[in-house]
């Protein structure tokens, strides 16, 4: 096997000619056996999906009760998790989308994996306000239809807007994670050797043929996606901060929420972009084409969009005593000296202070140290959200209502189960489907080989 | 090699997928329509004893008011007592085996259970007094009960129907002394009437007619 | 815009903010109340049975949304009943009994079923009010767990079982006269019950009658025989008296006349009530009560010196010559010695039940001296029939159980196994009588060991007649015929004069036709509709204190034993809610919070913060109370307000036997309550367990952190009240981006006077009873997931050693612009046009996001099915209020059910809607008058009245919610001499940081 060339595109050559790729990438899927690390991965993630499972059915047959949520807290675990996965999401259509459009071509070796992550994270995400809801039964009542009631839902709450720009979010990000994959999906059919797969892939493959024309059409469609997907980036979670600034609680009544949350978002984001890519460039052995640069580029977004986030947090600082509003201090001084202090400092430790540990370009070229401060960051950020909601809650205007929030086992299991489900799709996909684009590789390889040819 | 598909097959594939992703749809709304679990519309309910409100009402020509007693005066129009129906039948059909349950009811044996044919969500809080006092008749709800042999439901009793007639009253509006008439028909001029009417009972305003509050609680 | 409240620096808004603790830990080191450790929340088995009690709903057909399958049936009457129309409800005038006196109330019916209890506005001890005791008796009516059948040794059997049984008896023991038959009844204020029993103890004249019910007022009739050598009740006129001082008396809350005392005294506290015509409260107790902390001077000491406390004031006024250590400071003597002299005839100083003859004699004497009596003070005959001293009644009856003296007793209504004093054994002299029947409304500790137990009929279930605390007669008529096969003491006793053939209301109406048999029908029927006895109060007796008087207090008064520095002693009170355990089952008293502690579910050792931080205690620390070789282990909890040296624990609780509801729920303080020390004792001594029992408490935080919340203003400061610099405008800011609130014919709003508003906690109940509240027990309470709509909030002001409370009752505030409006997805939560913020539960689908963003937490989620069908339970349901089902939000409405029907009945009429047509629940029961309703729109109406006043104020105004409910500032009127040094103790508290600017956000 090569060693790990520090380059963004597979060298040309001999060494890889677009059948190369195809083959080395198709095999992944269509040719046994696993690694051994991968099945011990499924049967883990299998459990705590059934674990998810157990959770949601026990919280349908008894009521939100089973968590710790209570006045004054009445939102806690379920809406932390909903904005976390949300924002892990947006790392998936950044990548694919806007470098696409910045015509970044070193976004070709990960954007096919960051775009199945955006999918399976959004998923977990929209589960989750469904789930919180009193009478789960009845969510549908959030969605404009004309019924017998003559009633509609009601235009000024964020919670409408919500649906909106989450079930947007996640269409698109299907259409354009399918589209890229179709030339694939016929590359697949064509290498598979049984009928059954041929049949499958096939099927999925909508007739691909690969004509001149039909390229030319995918080439166009795919980059209308792209331009569609974009600004989702922004509007996702730029809808979700609203959520919360919209509310008059101390701790969420502020204007910076949006691009605040934007940026955050981006930050888990490529946090979870780089824990998933490490370990899995190592298991199938993708170094040559998620080489150390890749993940170097990702740090370095990393790096940028967690200096940001460490603004935010001085901003919020300064505007709660700048604004001399007595709710807007107390509500500083006890999310860092009240109950919950641990908790946000928790999040300056994860979330600001060594993630810095980024500007060593030695660290940013390491896999392993990547892959930690990743998960870092992504505990980072979900306390983080924790932090915004439950500390604020905690404690709002009227001394006499302020009670503590306390997770119950219940509270955990659906975090821990929507991790395990998240984990088990990404493993089915990566079982089924390329996690790289083929297609788009062979044409970057094409593209070198020219170049080289040219030079010499 | 050769190709999975043939190009027919292909589009005759995207064809069906159309079909089957209509068929769903279509199917959802089927379901939705026909969620409703209570007394089905237009269609007579089974009662213990076949009572017939066109005999009653019709034929004898009896008051509404002489078994629904309360129906000005409180939100429920009240199921008359065993002893009125007994005023008649301790002498009419005294022995009628239709009226046996009626007979065994009154003598102290098993109670009669009527079943009901209007019945609203515990949510709602209709009122028959308030709305007697303001013009409106039975019949604008109960339709023409004087030619029911069996006692059915003529309206639907959803919550958009009661918003039609609390948005637009004067559709329905009479002078009190027809609202206990059966056959009263809105006359011609109705929307003038009506209106007339709406100022001289002194209707609330649609804002508060159409309120959550007032039938919710 | 106006200048907004705060900004002018130094003004009375400000200085009134700033006297207010940061935090009890702040001020004193101390945790606040513990914060709840995490629990978990899924339904375990106990709490499933519990729920499956206390709840009943049809919610799930309700509010779900869709109806179900099967047709609803509708059974008709056989023959329609006389007097009601098909859905309205029914009132019936009754009285119900309160530590054995009566209290009149008015039952509401619906469709036969009891549903909510009103005061009775025509009868004394009520004139309208009602208590918390009075609105849970409909639940206790419910109750599945009351005793449902009669009982032969814990087996089923029938009532001519017992009836035969009780003749064999008889036969056994023919010719004996009654000798070694006993009857034990609580005390009696019934004429026609009294009658009765005088029947059969001339039926067996060897037999005896005795008395006991724990909370009795043995101390006040031996005083009342001391100083006017006669057994007689005292009644106080609050509404007539300027000076009040109380010793150890809390006559607002642990008293027979307790509604009616707050009511009269009300009349001088609201805060528009004339200057001169405010009363002022002086208070000196040996445990924080709801009189103490309406008191305007109150001064902790120890229960064992209230004696010596009022001997100083009786010296100092010249009234007695009794001579004892000093106790109290010299500059309060004087300050109140000053106003008494000032305010002769129009004082009054009172003594608590706790304290023993002398000090009640003494209090006689200096009401005497200021001619108190025949204007505030009035005597009236005894209402009790029979007032003998109780504890030796029951010390007779102990000996001669024995003495082996009683082969036949027979127990009416009490429950001496729990209640009896700990040294008196009564359990184990029990068992020594062959033949022990036992009557009450649960088979309780004491039936459990008798050989037969008759079920009690409900007092909401059978005739008879109760005299009230100053006498007035009123007749009982029940709202239902008894659930179970329950009898009333009546037909027991006349089983025992043996006349087994009469009813219960065949019994009492013979006694009133002999009393009465020249009118009775129209004396009957005009009580009933009434509820009360025309002409019964009895007319006031004159009489003279006794010549010896000065030689037999000198005798009674101890000169006070020179105690130990650390001595520390332990005073047993009544609990607030279940009052000597007797209502211990009942979910309601049980969930509300007691109004000074906050707990809830639970009694605790109440202790000083000095004294828990010298004993390095916490709360929910299990401490070991040893006092005269009896021991009891039980949960501490710091309690501002508490004398240094006292321990204070409530009655009631630890019951064994009380049912699902009341079982096992805090400690048995009767077991170490002596027969020679029954209110306080000394000597006590109290160690650490090490260990922790859990304690709910619905408030875990005390302070106001330098907010504006409860305003408080000395009557001085009041005067010179502008709206802008006390109150607060009702509009901050007109300008705004949302709509204006829609403006129908009428707009509600509603008014709290926390200056008349004593905290006692009817509102909460009473709201509970009218809007089918849900009980959710006291693991629920620990997460923070109680349900009541209005609830009242408990701040803490000045030194921690003698911190005040604060009480706010804190509904829904009904705010104009609601924030709770603009989150809601779903349209759940809308305005209406009369102004009311409605919570339209079939179509909440339970983000709670309005519960986030409500700013004043009033409003109530179902976070599990709360309300469970029970048979029985369901039936108390107000049928005008959806049941709520899980997942739901819900808040008070300001009881719209009840605006709805009136306007409809108006609207019928075509009229418009009188000023005080509508009377939401809570301003029914409140006993001080402290909340008004009504009309905006009606400039004539009271709450307009209210609300001009300078010292109207909106909670949290500055975020410009607009409430339709607003507060009226409390106003204290304290001695201009005392005054200075409080002053000067307020002033060495530091100014809150951070109260810099509460502009509405929008001005910024």
């Amino acid at each position: 096997m090569a060693t790990d060339a520090g380059t963004l595109v597979p060298p040309p050559g001999e060494r890889y000619t677009g059948a190369i790729i195809t083959d080395k990438i198709a095999d992944l899927v269509l040719v046994r056996p696993m690694h051994a690390g991968y099945y011990v991965g499924f049967i883990v993630t299998a459990a705590f999906t059934l674990l998810f499972i157990v959770a949601i059915t026990y919280l349908f047959t008894t009521g939100v009760g089973i968590w710790g949520v209570a006045q004054p807290v009445a939102w806690a675990f379920a809406l932390t998790n909903f904005v976390w996965w949300v924002g892990i999401g947006h790392a998936g259509t950044f990548i694919s989308a806007f470098l696409l459009l910045l015509r970044q071509h070193w976004r070709t070796s990960v954007n096919r994996f960051a775009e199945a992550m955006t999918i399976f994270a959004v998923a977990m995400a929209g589960l989750m306000p469904i789930l919180h809801l009193g009478r789960p039964w009845f969510f549908y009542w959030l969605i404009p239809y004309p019924d017998v009631m003559n009633v509609w839902p009601q235009w000024r709450s964020p919670l409408v807007w919500d649906i909106f720009a989450i079930a947007t979010y996640i269409i698109v990000s299907i259409l354009f994670w399918y589209m890229g994959l179709i030339p694939d999906l016929a590359s697949l059919r064509d290498h598979a050797r049984t009928r059954g797969k041929q049949v499958a892939y096939g099927l999925a493959a909508l007739g691909w043929r690969g004509e001149a024309r039909q390229w030319h059409r995918f080439e166009t469609a795919y980059l209308l996606m792209g331009g569609l997907a974009t600004p989702l980036v922004i509007s996702v979670h730029t809808v979700v901060s609203l959520d919360f600034s919209f509310g008059l609680v101390p701790g969420w009544h502020s204007t910076i929420f949006p691009p605040y949350f934007v940026d955050g978002a981006l930050y888990s984001g490529f946090a979870m972009a780089l824990v998933l890519a490490v370990p899995m460039r190592k298991v199938f052995r993708l170094e040559d084409f998620i080489t150390r640069d890749h993940l170097a580029k990702m740090g370095t977004l990393m790096l940028v969009t967690g200096l940001i986030v460490a603004y935010s947090y001085m901003v919020e600082a300064f505007n709660a005593y700048y604004s001399t509003d007595l709710y807007e201090i107390a509500m500083m001084r006890n999310r860092y000296f009240g109950p919950y202090a641990p908790i946000s400092w928790s999040v300056i430790l994860c979330n600001v202070l060594i993630p810095q540990a980024l500007w060593s370009k030695r660290l940013r070229r390491n896999p392993l140290a990547l892959f930690v401060l990743g998960l870092v960051v992504l505990l980072g950020m979900w306390l983080e959200r924790f932090m915004i909601i439950v500390a604020s809650l905690e404690r709002d205007f009227l001394p006499s209502a302020w009670h503590m929030f306390y997770p119950t086992f219940w509270d955990l299991a659906t975090l821990a189960g929507s991790l395990g489900a998240f984990a088990f799709l990404f493993l089915m996909f990566l079982r089924f489907l390329p996690a790289i684009s083929m297609s788009e590789l062979r044409k970057d390889v094409r593209q070198e080989t020219i170049r080289a040819g040219t030079h010499t | 090699m050769s190709q999975v598909f043939s190009p027919r097959f292909a589009l005759v594939l995207r064809i069906a997928t159309v079909f089957v992703l209509a068929g769903i749809v279509a199917a959802a709304v089927v379901y939705r329509v026909n969620a409703r679990g209570d007394a089905p519309q237009d269609d007579p309910i089974e009662q213990p004893i076949p009572f017939s409100h066109q005999h009653h009402v019709r034929d004898d020509g009896i008051d509404c008011r002489y078994c629904h007693t309360s129906v000005e005066t409180s939100a429920f129009a009240g199921i008359p007592p065993l002893a009125t129906c007994m005023t008649c039948h301790a002498e009419l059909f005294n022995d009628a085996p239709v009226l046996a349950p009626l007979r065994e009811a009154y003598a102290g044996g098993k109670a009669l259970e009527w079943n009901r044919v209007h019945d609203l969500p515990g949510f709602v809080y209709f009122d028959h007094s308030i709305h007697i006092a303001k013009g409106v008749g039975c019949s604008t709800c109960h339709g023409a009960i004087d030619r029911m042999p069996l006692t059915r439901r003529v309206a639907s009793l959803y919550m958009q129907w009661c918003l039609d007639c609390h948005r637009n009253p004067e559709a329905v509006l009479r002078p009190r002394d027809q609202v206990f008439n059966v056959e009263w028909q809105p006359p011609r001029d109705q929307k003038q009437r009506g209106a007339q009417l709406r100022q001289e009972y002194g209707l609330r305003s649609t804002r508060e007619l159409t309120d959550c509050s007032t039938c919710h609680r | 815009m106006p200048p907004p409240v705060t900004e002018a620096s130094g003004s009375l808004a400000m200085r009134a903010r700033q006297r207010f603790w940061r935090s009890l830990s702040e001020a004193e080191g101390i945790p606040d109340a513990t914060l709840p450790r995490p629990i978990d929340t899924r339904f375990a088995p106990n709490r499933r049975d519990f729920m499956k009690l206390m709840g009943a709903s049809i919610a799930l057909a309700g509010v779900s949304g869709c109806s179900h399958g099967s047709l609803e049936k509708i059974v008709p009457y056989r023959a329609g009943p006389a007097e009601q129309t098909y859905g309205k409800p029914v009132f019936y005038a009754s009285v119900l009994p309160r530590d054995g006196y009566g209290v009149g109330v008015l039952v509401e019916t619906n469709m036969g079923r009891p549903t909510k209890i009103e005061g009775n506005p025509s009868h004394p001890a009520s004139l309208g009010a009602t208590g918390v005791i009075e609105q849970a008796a409909v639940l206790e009516l419910w109750d599945p767990d009351r005793s449902q059948t009669v009982k032969h040794g814990g087996t089923i059997a029938t009532w001519n079982d017992f009836l035969a049984a009780l003749q064999a008896q008889f036969d056994a023991r023919a010719g004996t006269k009654g000798t070694g038959l006993r009857i034990l009844t609580e005390t009696i204020a019934s004429p026609s019950l009294h009658a009765q029993i005088q029947s059969v103890l001339e039926r067996f004249p060897r037999a005896k009658w005795h008395q006991w019910q724990p909370l009795n007022d043995d101390n006040l009739h031996d005083a009342a025989e001391m100083v006017y050598g006669r057994r007689l009740d005292t009644v106080c006129r609050f509404d007539r008296a300027r000076i009040v001082v109380a010793f150890d008396g809390d006559f607002l809350d642990d008293a027979p006349a307790s509604i009616r005392c707050a009511l009269d005294f009300a009349t001088r506290r609201h805060a528009h009530a004339a200057a001169d015509a405010r009363s002022r409260l002086y208070a000196f107790e040996c445990t924080p009560t709801l009189t103490g902390a309406a008191a305007d001077h109150r001064l902790p000491i120890q229960a064992a010196d209230v004696g010596a406390a009022i001997a100083q004031l009786a010296r100092a006024l010249g009234a007695t010559t009794v001579d004892v250590a000093n106790v109290l400071p010299d500059a309060w003597i004087a300050a109140i010695v000053a106003d008494l002299r000032a305010n002769r005839g129009a004082s009054i100083v009172v003594a608590g039940r706790r304290q023993p003859p002398h000090v009640h004699a003494l209090a006689h004497v200096v009401n005497a001296h200021l001619g108190n009596v025949g204007n505030t003070i009035v005597h009236v005959p005894p209402a009790a029939d029979d007032p003998t001293n109780q504890l030796a009644s029951l010390r007779d009856l102990v000996e001669a159980m024995n003495g082996g003296a009683i082969d036949a007793l027979l127990i009416l209504g009490a429950n001496p196994v729990y209640t009896a004093p700990a040294d008196l054994a009564f359990a184990s002299a029990l068992a020594k009588v062959p033949f022990k029947v036992h009557h009450g409304l649960y088979v309780d500790e004491t039936a459990d060991r008798c050989d037969w137990h008759v079920p009690a009929a409900h007092p909401l279930e059978c005739f008879g007649d109760l005299r009230a605390f100053d006498g007035t007669l009123a007749l009982q008529q029940p709202g239902i015929a008894p659930l179970y096969d329950g009898k009333s003491a009546h037909e027991l006793l006349a089983a025992l004069a043996g006349d087994t053939t009469r009813g219960n209301r065949e019994l009492v109406e013979a006694y009133w036709q002999r009393e009465r048999a020249s009118d009775f029908a129209a004396f009957n029927d005009r009580a009933l509709r009434e509820g009360i006895v025309d002409g019964s109060t009895p007319e006031p007796i004159n009489v003279a204190l006794r010549g010896d008087l000065a030689a037999v207090l000198a005798k009674a008064t101890p000169s006070q034993p020179p105690r130990a520095a650390d001595d520390i002693e332990i005073v047993f009170v009544a609990d607030p809610r279940i009052g000597d355990g007797r209502h211990a089952n009942n979910a309601w008293l049980q969930e509300l919070p007691k109004p000074l502690s906050q707990l809830a579910w639970d009694n605790a050792a109440l202790i000083a913060p000095a004294l828990a931080r010298r004993y390095g205690m916490e709360n929910e620390d299990i401490v070991e109370i040893r006092v005269g070789g009896r021991r009891i282990e039980v949960a501490a909890w710091l309690m501002p307000g508490v004398p240094e040296r006292s321990i204070t624990l409530a009655l009631g609780f630890g019951r064994t036997r009380a049912g699902h509801v009341g079982n096992g729920h805090g400690v048995d303080a009767y077991a170490i309550r002596t027969s020679d020390a029954p209110w306080f004792a000394g000597g006590v001594a109290i160690t650490r367990t090490g260990r922790k029992h859990a304690l709910a408490c619905a408030q875990t935080h005390h302070a106001m952190e330098g907010r504006d919340i409860v305003r408080t203003f000395t009557l001085g400061e009041a005067q010179a009240c502008t709206p802008d610099e006390c109150g607060t405008p009702r509009y901050r800011n007109e300008r705004t981006l949302y709509e204006t609130p829609p403006t129908g014919p009428y707009a509600w709003a509603m008014s709290i006077d926390l200056s008349s508003c004593i905290g006692c906690g009817a509102c909460t109940i009473a709201c509970q009873a009218e809007n089918n509240i849900p009980v959710v027990g006291k693991a629920e309470m620990r997460n923070g997931r109680e349900m009541h709509w209005i609830r009242v909030d408990r701040y803490y002001e000045g030194d921690i050693a003698d911190a005040r409370a604060l009480f706010q009752p804190v509904p829904c505030m009904q705010c104009e612009h609601a924030p709770c409006e603009v989150v809601c997805p779903v349209e759940a939560s809308v305005h209406d046009a009369q102004g009311i913020n409605v919570q339209v539960y079939n179509r909440c689908v339970g983000t709670r996001f309005c519960s986030n963003n409500c700013p004043y937490k009033v409003r109530r989620f179902n976070f599990f099915q709360y309300t469970d069908d029970v048979p029985g339970l369901d039936s108390q349901r107000n049928p005008e209020v959806t049941v709520r089902m899980r997942g739901v939000m819900e808040k008070c409405n300001y009881c719209l059910q009840r605006i709805t029907n009136a306007k409809i009945a108006a609207d019928v009429e075509g009229r418009r809607l009188r000023d005080g047509e509508v009377v939401t629940a809570c301003q029914a029961a409140c006993p001080a008058r402290a909340i008004v309703f009504g009309d905006l729109a009606d400039a004539q109406s009271e709450v307009n009245r209210r609300k001009s006043s300078p010292l109207d104020y909106a909670l949290l105004a500055e975020l410009n919610t607009r409430p339709r409910t607003t507060y009226l500032a409390r106003v204290t009127n304290p001695s201009p001499a005392l005054a200075q040094s409080t002053q000067q103790s307020r002033r060495r508290e530091a100014p809150p940081a951070g109260a810099v600017d509460t502009r509405p956000r929008a001005d910024r």
